[in-house]
């Protein structure tokens, strides 16, 4: 990703879905987790990011799940999807 | 006769002789649109009066005030049946030095009438009441229907103080708590919000998933071998509960199965099921919604009870021993059949047992009705993090997955096999929610008390520690 202002979203606040919002910043990716399940699986989630962020290869990136105890195939789902839309935009 | 009628709050309040140190009592049929606590204990805090014990029937989330309370020390303790999340994630955090005492519907008036809970000052908000204190929940504009919660507290206070916004003429006659019991006599502007107090129709669920569970528990309930002339029954109001009320007055009609009573708190579909002559009779502690008020005021059929008599393990008998079948939410359940309604996942208190675990004891068969898993997290675990009910007390966990049976009913095991339903080991359910979900990971919770659960027997059956 080049730089840029614009932050990207996927997903939504529904009860068992996440929003995902990725944005450009400098250096190493950025993950920021706000789960109701924090305790549960709050480092799940930042696991499940990684990998993605990882396979899509993407770097300098400031990820923000917002998440409302989606199953892990939706969080999946939703970070490849906003950092696609990132991409198409850019 | 001293006059009872009094003008104000303060000066009943002054009038009860109420001291620091003292016991306050409040009932929660007017739930979550209640005026009347928040401004009582606003008096008493002006009054000076401090270190109160607090033992109200139920708390919502509109007692909110009480935390300033709690931190001013006008309230020391508090006993209660149940919590919501608004109080009871405070109360998690560790705001009150004594733990909260949670008890059940039935353990409440049980401790009330040995006077292991003694209550100075009863504190009634009435729908309706005469001039002598003759009081009702049946009439005026904030009608709620029975007032069964309130019933051991105006037996057994020392005072009590009848608060109502609607006076009528002496005699007020169908009176759910008469006169002899009465001290005082306030009349103030509203006893709370009518849209709090009953909402105005309880809906079925239609959720595809709360539905295939509805017509499960309904197909257990007809293989378990109760299901016949004089049944009796009793649901919460719970979606998916409430949805097999709906599918099992629709089996009643259609099999011409008349049953003996429905009982608990009431909603319109059991009000649809009495008029429909699915049942004979209603035994109402509480009234859910508008429909269930006007039954009760209206059909000699709906009946009104106390708490003591809907479930109170020091009464002689009560309504809950005569039930067949009970059917339940739960937030956790565990490989022991272990219930927890105190807590989420998270162990923050976000309600209570209310009649859970009196019905369970009395009922031949409880079923707890919950779906696999609940934004990513099991229903069943191996131990939950507060038993509200015992595992004993608990027949059936049924899932939109498959039908978990206690494995000390074996019979009923072989009924619900012979019925072709698909029953399975509570193990399994686990793993297969687990399959989707993931392992949750859970904390050793080592804070400090904050509150102690005590079954209806009066014994302490767990408790809730502080979560930061």
């Amino acid at each position: 990703m080049k730089y840029t202002q614009e932050r990207f979203t996927a997903g939504t606040l529904e009860s068992s879905d996440a929003m995902v919002t990725v944005a450009y910043c400098e250096g190493e990716n950025r993950i920021t987790v706000d789960s109701v399940v924090q305790e549960q699986f709050g480092e799940a989630i930042r696991k499940t990011v990684e990998e993605v962020l990882h396979e899509m290869q993407v770097k300098n990136a400031s990820v923000t799940v917002v998440d409302r105890g989606a199953l892990d195939c939706v969080i999946r789902a939703r970070v490849e999807t906003a950092v696609l839309r990132g991409r198409e935009g850019l | 006769m001293e006059k009872k009628l009094v003008k104000t709050l303060r000066e009943a309040i002054v009038l009860s002789g109420l001291r620091d140190g003292m016991s306050v009592s409040f009932h929660h049929h007017l739930r979550n649109g209640d005026f009347t606590l928040s401004a009582v204990m606003e008096e008493i805090a002006d009054l000076g009066i401090k270190d109160l014990t607090l033992n109200a029937s139920s708390l919502f989330d509109t007692h909110q005030s009480l935390e300033a309370h709690i931190e001013n020390r006008v309230i020391k303790k508090i006993n209660t049946n149940y919590m919501s999340q608004g109080l009871g994630h405070r109360i998690s955090e560790g705001i009150m030095e004594e733990a909260v005492e949670f008890r059940t519907h039935g353990g409440r008036p049980r401790d009330i009438s040995l006077g292991i809970t003694p209550i100075d000052v009863a504190f009634i908000a009435a729908p309706a009441s005469d001039a002598a204190g003759n009081c009702s929940g049946k009439y005026g504009p904030s009608a709620c229907g029975s007032l069964g919660y309130a019933i051991p507290d105006a037996m057994y206070a020392k005072k009590v103080i009848v608060i109502t916004d609607h006076l009528m003429p002496y005699p007020l006659t169908d009176c759910s708590i008469p006169e002899i019991y009465v001290d005082y006599v306030v009349q103030v502007p509203a006893i709370g919000d009518p849209r709090g107090i009953v909402s105005g129709t309880t809906r079925i669920t239609r959720d595809p998933v709360g539905l295939l569970m509805a017509e499960t528990a309904v197909e257990v309930i007809r293989h378990s071998g109760l299901l016949k002339d004089g049944f009796s029954f009793q649901t919460g109001a719970g979606g998916a509960t409430l949805a097999a009320a709906k599918f099992l007055q629709d089996h009643m009609l259609r099999e011409n199965i008349r049953g003996s009573f429905a009982s608990g708190g009431i909603t319109g579909y059991l009000v649809d099921m009495l008029e429909s002559g699915c049942f004979e009779k209603l035994m109402d502690v509480q009234c859910f919604d508008l429909k269930a008020v006007e039954s009760i005021r209206k059909n000699p059929a709906h009946h009104e009870i106390s708490a003591m008599q809907y479930a109170s393990p020091a009464a002689k008998s009560a309504v809950v021993d005569h039930l067949d079948v009970v059917l339940l939410g739960a937030t956790e359940v565990d490989t022991d059949f272990n219930v927890n309604v105190h807590t989420d996942s998270s162990g923050r208190i976000m309600g209570g047992s209310g009649g859970h675990s009196d019905t369970a004891a009395g009922a031949r068969l409880s079923m707890i009705i919950a779906p696999l898993f609940r934004a990513r997290l099991p229903i069943v675990c191996d131990r939950v993090q507060c038993i509200s009910t015992p595992g004993k007390d608990v027949d059936v966990l049924i899932t939109q997955r498959g039908v978990a049976v206690n494995p000390k009913n074996e019979e009923l095991i072989l009924r619900l096999r012979d019925a072709r339903i698909p029953v399975v080991d509570i193990h399994e359910l686990k793993y297969m929610a687990e399959k989707l979900t993931g392992v949750p990971q859970r904390k050793q919770r080592t804070g400090r008390t904050v509150a102690n659960v005590i079954y209806r027997d009066g014994t302490m059956i767990d408790q809730i520690k502080s979560v930061k």
